[in-house]
């Protein structure tokens, strides 16, 4: 423990100096709007950035690096909130209750309640990295392939307990979210699925463009069709920032989502992205009434948004104990810091404590500071919500078309966002909801690659999925699960041809 | 003042001059380089360190476009279709100018004949890797194992067309067996998986490898080049350890489109020497374990020569091995799953925007 404070401290003097101060202070800001504006994400801001921090001294840089990382977190929510746009993964939750709070005049006390249970998993996942971080690498490593399939196909149990509506609806979309994952380039044979010899189709389909397409295109266009519905947010605005019941309400989710995340963060192969929908299904199955969520429900915005941000940090521990990235974001911090001549591996952590502390250090300065930027901005932020729609949806667009254009510098990928704005139209009109679709993009690609790698070992069948206990019990409370939420369904239908 | 007035002059002289000749004026303009890998990977290292050089001698900033997709061939695909005026260049290497020709039928480029050789940049050797605890402890042990039971063990590789995947399968097909193949995507994961001892064994750059095995997480069976590493000198050479065919090594070079005016790749080929020769890039390289040519392995028609031999080693390998990709690629896009023949490797998509 004491080890911790002297090593802490050893971070503080690092992270204090006036420059990194700066620079840290600078990643902050430049992550929150990059994290607004959709489509713009922090992989291309970082790969654009990564030049000008040649001239810097390599903790300097990581700090302002990573500053934009966890800034584009707190900055990814708004746009959820404000225009039902998830600029992220982790953020697609956040859209459910967040957007349906911003409709019911409490925009600002949504992304009060993002900010500050956002800051407050930061503080404790700074403390977890700063405490845990071996502990935790080695029980990461003891997750294999077929533990991280479990805990896959676990995620997608958790989409299906998200569904607001039919059951049956949200498991197509699952499916269709799934299937959409395996298009592209087989990752072990190199032969090409569902891409209709289209070489755009090769790589697969980006996230972003599906997201924005679903969400944000086909957001718009329903928003075109009834005029008197357009302004996202009409008349009141509300409060500002979140009442003491506000508080009060958010406390629990936040604790517990901050857990979640933590843990989650760790895991390799992105598993810091079934944080939020982790935390959510959790709050809905503790809730005393489970049918606020969806209507706007403070504890559906708290909870995740805290795990998503737990999560966010502690995806830094494989980095900094193993110099293992965990996500692509991760990868190209790596590849900043081979690029100023520090090669991360096991290392890092005996060999330059200062940079490894340091940067712990102001990862939680980093979220003070962010707490500074945008709790005054919510403001601004809600007023923005009073722009005419007129205005407002030709720069929605034109921000998601650049950002979309950032990612891979393809103009083809603008077009298919285009392509999906007519699905996810088609999709609202026939009442299906995206959530769950986009849940089955991201844990498809997660569930096929590890489904292989455990088949393809030596030896391996389908039963070796249940060898290890970890990845029994997991796909066991799945299984549990998954029946106690199509059960009642099931039951309400037989019930109503009883009826007839 | 003085300064000022230099450079006005100086801009002057050089518009003149550059509506006199545009030769004699350039480059007149950023160049652009284009990576065929996501930023932040080996390939992309190299390019900045080597580009960061190249503007001094050049006047002109070397800009690095990363255009992903396609096990890299995107990337080149577009290098190739550019204008042959120099302002733009690409960051060719072993497995867009050596391996695409056999993983991708369709490919859209002929390493050997669509391009302008500048010149080699660097390589980075391969290390046969295996997890700490595994049985063989040496090459020979490790040969002899792998020829009694083969199937029986799990070779992890970053992906199909990754440097890591087309090395193995090279080594595979010298001993003639098979082993069980275990795929990821991009090296992260599957270094991941050999330090918590998931798998046996797998083939990767020195850059993606060395740390862990300085560490000691993941030890290192033989490096394939002809002299041992300085970033690892304790780990002995292929040929010292019993298995001297396997030579391989993930090499990066600058390529033009091809038909570049002779002058103009003459430029760039003295501007990729003279960074190759300056002593902060050298170290830089050094340090990630890359080697560097020698003064004729840096000419144009040596890496003409190179890649003409890259592609004839490794196409009978990697056909008989029975893997392409058939309408286009392999590998990923994005910045999130990178290319399998560079990658540092990120994980999956989802943290994407």
């Amino acid at each position: 423990m004491l080890e911790v404070i002297s090593n802490l401290a050893l971070g503080f003097s690092v992270a204090l100096t006036p420059t990194n101060l700066v620079l840290c202070f600078l990643g902050c800001l430049i992550g929150t709007l990059i994290g607004v504006l959709p489509g713009v994400g922090p992989i291309a801001t970082i790969a654009m950035l990564l030049p000008i921090t040649f001239g810097l001294d390599p903790i300097g840089a990581l700090i302002m690096l990573s500053g934009i990382y966890y800034g584009a977190q707190y900055g990814g929510s708004t746009t959820a909130i404000l225009v039902n746009i998830p600029g992220e993964a982790t953020s697609v939750v956040t859209t459910l209750d967040g957007h349906q709070m911003a409709k019911n005049g409490r925009a600002g006390v949504a992304l009060g309640t993002a900010a500050l249970a956002s800051f407050a998993a930061g503080t404790f996942a700074t403390l977890v990295v700063a405490g845990l971080a071996v502990p935790m690498t080695g029980l990461a490593l003891k997750f294999g392939p077929s533990d991280r399939f479990a805990l896959m196909v676990l995620g997608l149990v958790f989409a299906v307990v998200l569904a607001r509506g039919s059951i049956i609806k949200a498991l197509a979309m699952i499916v269709f979210g799934v299937l959409l994952s395996t298009v592209g380039t087989d990752g072990e044979t190199g032969e090409d699925r569902l891409t209709f010899g289209l070489a755009q189709f090769a790589d697969g389909i980006e996230f972003a463009v599906i997201a924005m397409g679903i969400f944000g295109f086909a957001e718009i266009l329903k928003n075109l069709e009834s005029p008197e519905a357009r302004d996202v947010v009409r008349g009141e605005i509300g409060p500002l920032l979140p009442s003491r019941q506000d508080i009060k309400d958010s406390a629990g989710p936040t604790a517990r989502g901050t857990l979640l995340g933590s843990f989650l963060g760790i895991l390799p192969g992105n598993g810091a992205v079934l944080a939020p929908f982790a935390s959510y299904t959790l709050e809905k199955r503790i809730a005393k009434d489970p049918s606020r969520f969806g209507r706007g429900a403070i504890e559906g915005v708290a909870g995740p948004e805290a795990a998503n941000n737990a999560g966010a940090q502690t995806s830094f521990i494989p980095l900094l104990t193993l110099g293992i990235p965990p996500n692509a974001v991760m990868a190209l911090m790596v590849g900043a810091m081979t690029i100023h001549g520090l090669i991360p591996g096991p290392q890092i952590m005996t060999k330059q404590p200062d940079l490894f502390w340091g940067l712990i250090a102001s990862m939680w300065l980093g979220n003070l500071m962010l707490l500074v930027i945008n709790l005054p901005l919510v403001g601004l932020w809600v007023r923005l919500l009073k722009v005419p729609y007129r205005l407002m949806f030709p720069a929605i667009l034109l921000f998601c078309c650049i950002g979309i254009y950032s990612i891979g510098n393809k103009p083809e990928d603008v077009m298919l966002t285009a392509a999906f704005g007519f699905i996810g139209y088609s999709l609202l009109k026939l009442g299906f909801e995206p959530a769950p679709l986009l849940l089955g993009f991201v844990l498809g690609k997660l569930m096929e690659e590890n489904l292989r790698q455990s088949l393809s070992k030596a030896g391996a069948t389908l039963l070796s999925l249940f060898d290890s206990p970890l990845a029994a019990s997991l796909l066991g409370f799945s299984a549990l699960l998954l029946l106690i939420a199509v059960l009642p369904s099931v039951r309400k239908s037989r019930e109503e041809v009883f009826q007839e | 003042m003085s300064i000022r007035l230099k450079t006005l002059l100086t801009g002057v002289v050089a518009s003149v001059a550059a509506a006199g000749s545009a030769l004699a004026a350039y480059p007149e303009r950023p160049i652009t380089m284009i990576v065929p890998f996501a930023a932040g990977g080996p390939t992309d290292t190299v390019a900045r360190i080597v580009g960061e050089h190249m503007s001094k001698t050049l006047g002109q900033t070397v800009v690095i476009e990363n255009v992903t997709g396609a096990g890299g061939t995107t990337g080149i695909t577009r290098g190739a279709q550019a204008a042959p005026d120099g302002y733009t260049i690409m960051m060719g290497h072993m497995g867009t100018h050596g391996a695409a020709p056999a993983l991708y039928p369709n490919l859209k480029y002929d390493p050997t004949t669509d391009f302008t050789p500048i010149g080699l940049a660097a390589g980075t050797p391969i290390i046969i890797v295996t997890k700490k605890d595994f049985a063989a402890k040496d090459l020979k042990e490790f040969i002899a194992k792998m020829k009694a039971e083969g199937p029986k063990l799990n070779e992890g590789n970053a992906g199909v067309g990754s440097v890591s995947h087309t090395t193995c399968t090279l080594l595979t097909s010298q001993l003639g067996i098979k082993t069980a193949r275990v795929t990821y995507k991009g090296t992260g994961p599957m270094i991941n998986d050999l330090v918590g001892g998931q798998i046996d064994f797998g083939c990767d750059q020195i850059v993606s490898v060395a740390p862990q095995i300085k560490a000691g997480t993941i030890r290192a069976l033989a490096i394939a080049t002809p002299e041992r590493s300085p970033a690892l000198p304790d780990v002995p050479t292929t040929k010292e350890a019993g298995m001297p065919d396997y030579q391989v090594s993930a090499w990066n070079a600058v390529f033009g489109p091809k038909a570049l005016p002779a002058d103009i790749a003459a430029k760039l080929n003295d501007a990729l020497v003279k960074a190759l020769d300056d002593e902060n890039t050298r170290k830089r390289l050094l340090d990630l374990g890359g080697t560097i040519a020698d003064k004729p392995g840096r000419s144009q028609a040596a890496l003409q020569k190179l890649v003409e031999s890259e592609v004839a080693r490794w196409t009978p390998v990697l056909k008989a091995a029975g893997i392409s990709a058939a309408v286009n690629p392999a590998g990923a896009t994005s910045g999130a799953t990178p290319p399998p023949a560079a990658a540092p490797a990120p994980a999956a998509a989802p943290a994407q925007k």
